[in-house]
């Protein structure tokens, strides 16, 4: 197979193409804009449909409509445009639409910057709008994963009839690394339910709205069986080191490749470091860490952000075992540093 | 014997929860009469509102989806953008299109959309109790402007038909109202016109109706007809703003 040098973002794109994505609608926001601007490059010579829309209201509402004629669609912003998506999103996975949202996320609150950052880590992972409900989210740590996890989200979505999101740091659509090129999905599921106008058949109805109190309480029950399921079924992580781990650190994305080193230095350096990394945001893997928490003293969550993460490690762990914290914002932090952050706990742990 | 008049194909049976004297279920009756004329209904898609007719795709007996409040243009945007050869409809309030989706109409109407939005002017929103809307008029008490709409507080109601006129991507727009037997005749020939400037793929295509809340009027449902002709009408003038023809 090919391989090519790709940019994160360029890599995304041309996953979600290869998965048979045709229709792209977005609002350009740094540091995402080369997902739009490579799907308006090339959705015209596809036969897809590209729409600039005039806000990410507007973009997240136009996959709503684009999701339920049954056809393959997506978009892709950033931190700010992520909380206007956000309305969209409770109607999109209540009306169970399947369709792929991107945040290449930056630092807030408000304006905030555009240094990477997963500060929207609690608005992926718990609905993020109104209501009781999930998206799956997959948080890619490289290019290649850029491009294989935007074809899995199709047909994760697909399968689940759910809105699935890919959480990836700002670094991540900027970095170019060179990738394994894909096959182009060549199978997709019936959906018997799209809305394409009622020739045949009786008329189809994408809606949100229940009124009668049973019915909106069978609603969310119908909705969160399907979460349950969900839970069970795609929970992922990867380990490294933590059969003997001592201090187990947490980190996903691009934070987990740069505490990889460190916990290699650590292991050099004598201690018995290891690395949970949480490839889904939701569901969380949460047996993942209680299964790396057998011989562990101490957990060290990394995180580009205040700590957030570091909230389902604890739930996880329900107090088994002390979790502390490392984050930074505004800078990413660096292997040295979260070293020097390993041997400080091991030390005062005396491990 | 001879059937003179039934029920349109492209109603469902269902019974409809607007209250006496209300424009929408005759609006919708009209859409379905011309979608019954053009042989559209399984080829159509419709978009319903947050708003008095949220319920409306229980009504239209072909496929529906239901709106995030003021969205609708932008989702018929992607799905006739993905399905060219489909209707699309959009069925919005004022307080739907001309408030909370203002953004979404006006750039609909920008892009050049092939679609047809069909908007009900009632002055006020009527699902949520009688509020003031951006087409609320000067003087016009409602319960957020209980001391009537005063230009210098709430500013100037909104002429939606002249303003998305002006858009090079409109193709019809027509003003009409459903006040006596005559307009109704004329907003059903507005509508069938619209449908087949989108069958033609000139662009986009808008007929703002003028009806009745009566229920938030507090006027009975012949008082409220004619408070369409005496205080609506000469604001909101009728007529075609906009009738792009054929290269
Ligand atoms: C985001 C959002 N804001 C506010 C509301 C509440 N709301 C429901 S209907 C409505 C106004 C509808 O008025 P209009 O569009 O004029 O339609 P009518 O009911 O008069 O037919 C409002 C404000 C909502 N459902 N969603
Ligand atoms: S409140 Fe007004 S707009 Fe709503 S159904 Fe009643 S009359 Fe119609």
């Amino acid at each position: 197979m090919e391989r090519v040098l790709m940019k994160g973002n360029e890599a995304l794109a041309e996953g979600a193409i290869l998965a048979g994505c045709r229709g792209f609608f977005g609002y350009p926001i740094t540091p995402s804009s080369e997902i739009a601007e490579y799907m308006a490059r090339k959705m015209p010579k596809i036969g897809g449909v590209f729409v600039q829309a005039e806000s990410e209201l507007a973009a997240i509402n136009m996959v709503y409509g684009g999701a339920s004629t049954g056809a393959r669609v997506m978009t892709a912003s950033s931190s700010p445009g992520l909380s206007l998506k956000q309305e969209g999103i409770s109607f999109i996975s209540e009306a169970e639409l399947p369709c792929l949202i991107v945040n290449v996320s930056r630092g807030g609150p408000g304006l905030g910057g555009i240094q990477p950052a997963q500060s929207d880590y609690f608005q992926a992972t718990r609905g993020g709008g109104h209501g009781d409900y999930h998206t799956i989210v997959l948080a890619p740590s490289g290019s290649q994963e850029m491009m294989d996890f935007a074809m899995e989200a199709f047909e994760l979505a697909d399968k689940y009839r759910i809105p699935v999101m890919i959480m990836a740091e700002g670094t991540l659509g900027n970095i170019m690394e060179p990738i394994l090129m894909r096959e182009p999905v060549t199978k997709f599921s019936e959906k018997p339910w799209a809305t394409t106008g009622c020739r045949g058949r009786k008329p189809n109805i994408v809606n949100t709205l229940h009124l009668g109190n049973e019915e909106l309480e069978s609603r969310n029950h119908q909705l969160f069986n399907k979460y349950q399921i969900i839970k069970e079924n795609e929970k992922r992580a990867d380990a490294f080191l933590v059969e003997d781990a001592e201090i187990v650190v947490v980190a996903f994305g691009i934070m987990s490749r740069i505490v990889k080193k460190a916990v290699i230095e650590a292991r050099k350096k004598g201690v018995k470091a290891g690395l949970v990394r949480p490839v889904t945001l939701w569901p969380f893997p949460d047996e993942h860490i209680r299964t790396a928490a057998k011989n562990a003293r101490l957990f060290l969550s990394v995180e580009i952000s205040m700590g957030q993460m570091i909230q389902d490690i604890q739930l996880a762990l329900a107090g088994r075992v002390p979790v502390e914290f490392y984050g930074r914002i505004g800078f990413t932090p660096n292997p040295e540093e979260i070293l020097q952050e390993i041997m400080r706990l091991a030390e005062r742990e005396g491990l | 014997m001879k059937k003179v008049f039934q029920k349109p194909e492209s109603l469902t049976d269902a019974k409809n929860h607007y209250c006496p004297g209300c424009s929408h279920g005759l609006i919708h009756r009209l859409i379905a009469e011309c979608m019954d004329e053009m042989n559209i209904r399984e080829k159509t898609i419709g978009i319903c509102p947050v708003g008095c007719s949220v319920l409306a795709y229980d009504y239209f007996n072909c496929d529906m989806l239901e709106a995030a409040h003021g969205r609708a243009p932008a989702i018929a945007t992607a799905i006739k953008r993905l399905l060219p050869d489909r209707f699309l409809f959009t069925y919005q309030g004022d307080g739907d299109l001309a408030s909370i989706g203002m953004a979404e109409i006006v750039h609909a109407s920008a892009r050049g959309e092939k679609i047809t939005v069909i908007f009900v002017n009632n002055t006020l929103y009527g699902m949520t109790g009688g509020q003031m809307a951006p087409t609320t008029l000067l003087g016009q008490v409602t319960t957020t402007s209980p001391y009537g709409r005063k230009a210098e507080n709430e500013g100037y109601p909104m002429k939606m038909a002249e303003l998305l006129s002006s858009n090079e991507g409109s193709a019809y727009i027509c003003r009409t109202a459903v006040n006596n037997p005559a307009n109704i005749n004329r907003t059903k020939r507005a509508i069938k016109k619209a449908f087949q400037v989108q069958e033609k793929g000139l662009g986009f295509s808008m007929v703002e109706i003028l009806s009745a809340c009566p229920t938030n009027w507090g006027l009975n449902p012949l008082d409220a007809m004619k408070w369409i002709e005496d205080n609506m009408v000469p604001y909101y003038p009728l007529g075609e703003f906009k009738v792009k023809e054929e290269q």
